[in-house]
């Protein structure tokens, strides 16, 4: 058959990035089809940014069918609130925030003190937003390749009803037949970017100019050496005494509570020179920025268990 | 940059060295990072393994780590210049069956491993069916751990020919050997030089090359909508657009299409996508349809062309593997079930066997389907679906079985059809708009502009032996893999160029002859002429096999040789009746001689499935 596969024209083939787009955008339409009250994780971050573009290209020129939800651990970097809201009114878009704050300040939240990271706290504001607001499906921006524990999940992963995820008990998924059913007080997370890596993330956004918080691109930043993470120095992450305060040229790759994420140092002032860089880094973007992963093999597993994004 | 994505799905079982041999992949091409690299650098220490355990890259939760085993389906990624590459990596343990038709059935190629030392085992042959029951399009059995048998090839020539052995007897279609040590990374991303003896490509050469374009069905138009686009904005105040994802063909603008169920008319006013409008779309775009007139559709309606249709049934059979541990298959139970964007209530009226994975043997006595199991049964819907064998589409042909109290997925299935007959639709379809300006071009300037070679098969046989079933199915095959064919079938001929012809020795040899005309004619075209005709003479045949050979075009002479007795039992046109009661008086094999081929290029097997793959098998020779 050697011969027939040649008579095809190359313009019936899609490219990997084409295949990923369609795919994606597959499974959002599925869920707004098949649930009643589905919303969107947004956290300004490259993922999310990404899953929210593929949902305004599923619905175009309609607008996107779903309210966004912003878990806001109250540690942001400004130009990330500034993104998220310009975005919000550029797009015409509904916008829910699950304060970390609130919580903490009407003491549903112990923290230890007030710059610890709020990563996990984020569970709880996150599990407290999507019983009032009644969701029955949260799509997030979680791709396999990021980590072990979530290179098993599947892209509709099932919650009980205290959010938990449980990995041996897992839907098959098959084909594109993706099953949805599910009770009252039981949610559906659905990871539509499941496929996706980091660098095909960043050639996407860079085929589709896609606009992103300024900095996940190389600006100059006071940074301190912080247990080998570039960590910006500002209201949230005071320097350890001693610790020498660089001004230097950073990016971040991941964005995150702002007391654990940290910077790479990079020249990368644009999309080209972010792919590139991407290309060739030899360290995971959770190994190189979040202080949070790092503490054990099992630290995403186990969050993701007590029901994390 | 990657340019294409290729799906794979791996299996093996648990000691045969899977897991090293991907985070050797991924290794080799750099989508392992440092950390990562550090991390399992530290487990391997403090569990005392004398090297790195690359395994452990892909051992993603704890339980595995620490007993050394994989329970899940897990993805990984790794790109070369050429491709981008997901892997679905299942276990190969004998209670985690369901994972591997999970990974298989996205997947465009299964990527299979045994021992060298220990050659192909059950489990083997089970992971070789499945891959063959979820048609895979393409298979690679790697012998692993050569470097334990010396890299000896007599070791790799047993192993591969006894599963060649075992795979002759399944559906693979393309299947492909490599010898390698995923330890030692001989044949994995480089040639060895330990296997001089090893003429193929490596490992990544091979998952680099194989051809995945045309494993899609570019030909039967389905686009099952998933939902309905209508902005209610003054902007876009009329808008109403059919969203979805394209399941087969090539849909256009302009084109004329029909809706299922309501099978209303219209043609595509244009396909939409956000960055605008386009031409065409086929599998797997997601678009979204707009039509010229004002229909009622909306999610779980198929659209496709009126001259080439979905089967619409409630009722068909179909293969199925049970995938719940908690419950069994119960027939006349209530079930959901999912096909395309449509759920329905279902039954399973009957189990008509169970499948022995390891012998292939029908259990006809079975009861029931337990985790793991794999049977064939019947099923019935609520309404009716728009579906296609699975072999012909694995989109329209797939669907899964839900319980409708713990909405569990309980059944991943695979249609065969609507009843015992293959379906196939009635018109076929072929390139359109495609002319030739036949005084300038060479036969050799044409077939290589077209990326095509023609050729003739030619069935031969009695009335009711089979042959337009075959024919009928070759060209739909070669057709959906996109290559022109075309079948002439004797009895639709005699409507119209053969109008003025009898029954007579001389009529029918004056038949042979034109149709042996028109056959070539295409085939010089580029096509593959598909002919199937009783055509009992010798002589006659003869004429048209040396008016081929004077061309120079590729001409296979296939005998359909069914006894004569089965298909006077078949009589599908009633001629064997009207024979033996005199009422006609020259059907061959009753009142006329059928003078056999003395040396066809194939006497096809009965089964229809095998019957094709051998007339395709003419074609590659």
């Amino acid at each position: 058959m050697e011969e027939a596969t040649r008579a095809r024209p190359a313009a019936v083939e899609l490219t990997d990035l084409d295949t990923l787009e369609a795919e994606s955008i597959h499974i959002v339409r599925e869920v707004v089809a098949e649930f009643e009250n589905p919303v969107m994780l947004f956290s300004g971050g490259k993922d999310s940014v990404l899953m929210l573009h593929l949902a305004r290209k599923a619905f175009a020129p309609a607008r996107v069918p779903f309210p966004i939800l912003h878990v806001d651990t109250g540690h942001n970097f400004p130009e990330v609130i500034e993104f998220r809201d310009r975005t919000v009114a550029k797009h015409d878009l509904r916008l829910e925030v699950a304060s970390v704050q609130e919580l903490i300040d009407a003491g549903q939240i112990k923290v230890g003190h007030e710059l610890e990271s709020r990563n996990r706290h984020q569970t709880v504001a996150l599990l407290e937003a999507l019983k009032n607001g009644g969701y029955d499906a949260v799509f997030g921006g979680g791709r396999r390749d990021e980590e072990k524990a979530r290179a098993k999940e599947r892209v509709f992963s099932f919650r009980d009803s205290f959010g938990q995820w449980d990995p041996k008990n897992q839907r098959p998924e098959l084909w594109r037949l993706y099953n949805g059913r599910h009770r009252k007080g039981e949610h559906i997370r659905v990871f539509p970017i499941s496929d996706w890596t980091e660098l095909d993330v960043w050639r996407y956004l860079a085929q589709e100019r896609v606009d992103l918080p300024p900095i996940y691109f190389a600006h100059e930043r006071e940074v301190v050496d912080h247990e080998g993470l570039l960590m910006a120095v500002n209201e949230f992450f005071p320097p350890p005494e001693g610790a020498e305060i660089m001004r230097v040229m950073v990016r971040y790759r991941t964005v995150g509570d702002a007391t654990a994420t940290g910077a790479v140092a990079s020249e990368a002032v644009d999309f080209e020179a972010v792919i590139e860089e991407t290309a060739v880094t030899r360290i995971t973007e959770r190994g190189a920025t979040r202080g949070d992963d790092r503490f054990s093999e099992a630290a995403m597993e186990d969050r993701k268990k007590e029901g994390y994004f | 940059m990657a340019s294409e994505l290729l799906r794979i799905a791996t299996a093996g079982s648990v000691d045969d060295g899977k897991s090293t041999l991907i985070g050797r992949l991924l290794f080799e091409t750099k989508a392992i990072f440092e950390d990562q690299l550090e991390s399992i650098e530290r487990t391997s220490e403090k569990r005392g393994d004398e090297q790195t355990d690359l395994a452990l890259l892909t051992d993603g939760l704890r339980a595995e780590r620490e007993q050394g085993i994989t329970i899940d389906v897990a993805h990984r990624y790794f790109a070369t210049p050429k491709r981008k590459f997901v892997i679905a990596d299942t276990p190969g343990h004998i209670q985690y069956t369901r994972n591997m038709v999970t990974g298989a059935s996205t997947a465009n190629l299964a990527l299979l491993l045994v021992d060298a030392r220990k050659g192909v085992l059950e489990q083997t042959r089970r992971h070789a069916l499945l891959s063959s029951l979820l048609r895979v399009p393409h298979l690679v059995l790697c012998v692993n751990k050569m470097d334990l048998v010396d890299y000896d090839q007599a070791v790799y020539d047993e192993i591969r020919e006894e599963f060649s052995a075992f795979a002759a007897k399944l559906e693979i279609t393309d299947l492909g050997f490599v010898p390698v040590s995923a330890l030692a990374g001989d044949n994995v991303v480089e040639r060895s030089d330990r296997m001089p003896w090893f003429e193929g490509q490596p490992l990544l050469g091979h998952l680099e090359d194989v051809h995945i374009a045309s494993d899609r069905n570019l030909v039967d138009n389905r686009f099952p909508v998933q939902y309905v686009i209508r902005p209610q904005s003054s902007e876009h105040r009329d808008y109403r657009g059919f969203a979805g994802s394209v399941a087969g063909g090539i849909f256009k603008q302009g084109d004329e299409v029909m809706v299922m169920p309501s099978r209303k008319t219209s043609r595509i006013e244009r396909i939409d996508t956000p960055d605008g409008e386009i031409d065409q779309a086929f599998p797997p775009m997601a678009v979204t349809l707009l039509l010229e007139d004002e229909i009622d559709i909306s999610r779980g309606d198929m659209i496709c062309r009126p001259s080439n249709q979905p089967t619409a049934n409630r009722r068909f059979e179909a293969m199925i593997c049970w995938f719940d541990e908690t419950s069994q298959l119960r027939t006349g139970a209530p079930y959901m079930l999912k096909h395309t964007t449509r759920w329905a209530p279902a039954e399973v009226d009957e189990l008509r066997y169970q499948l022995d994975v390891d012998t292939l043997h029908r259990d006809l006595d079975a009861e029931t389907l337990e985790v793991n199991d794999i049977g064939r049964v019947s099923i019935s819907t609520s309404s009716a679906l728009f579906f296609d064998e699975y072999r012909l589409n694995r989109n329209t042909g797939s669907f899964i079985l839900v319980d409708s109290h713990t909405d569990l997925t309980v059944a991943a299935g695979m249609i065969i059809g609507s009843g015992a007959e293959p379906t196939l639709p009635a018109e076929p379809v072929v390139a359109e708009n495609i002319t030739f300006h036949p005084s300038k071009l060479t036969r050799e300037e044409r077939w290589s502009a077209l990326g095509t070679s023609g050729a003739t098969i030619w069935l031969t046989g009695l009335s009711g032996s089979g042959k337009s079933t075959i024919a009928a199915a070759v060209e739909h095959t070669l057709v959906s893999s996109g290559r022109p064919a075309f079948m002439l079938d004797g009895d639709n001929l005699r409507h119209g160029i053969n109008a003025n012809l009898g029954f007579s020795p001389e009529d029918r040899a004056e038949n042979v002859r034109r149709v042996g005309e028109v056959a070539r004619l295409m085939a010089e075209a580029g096509a593959i002429s598909v002919v199937s005709l009783v055509s009992p003479y010798r002589a006659d045949r003869d004429r048209v096999r040396q008016a081929h050979e004077e061309a120079g075009i590729p001409f296979h002479e296939v005998h359909v040789d069914a006894p004569l007795e089965v298909c006077e039992e078949r009589d599908p046109k009633g001629l064997y009746a009207k024979a033996r009661a005199g009422e006609i008086t020259d059907l061959t094999g009753v009142g006329s001689p059928y003078e056999a081929p003395e040396s066809p290029a194939l006497v096809p097997s009965e089964d229809l499935e095998t019957a094709v793959r051998q007339v395709l098998g003419l074609l590659e020779g």
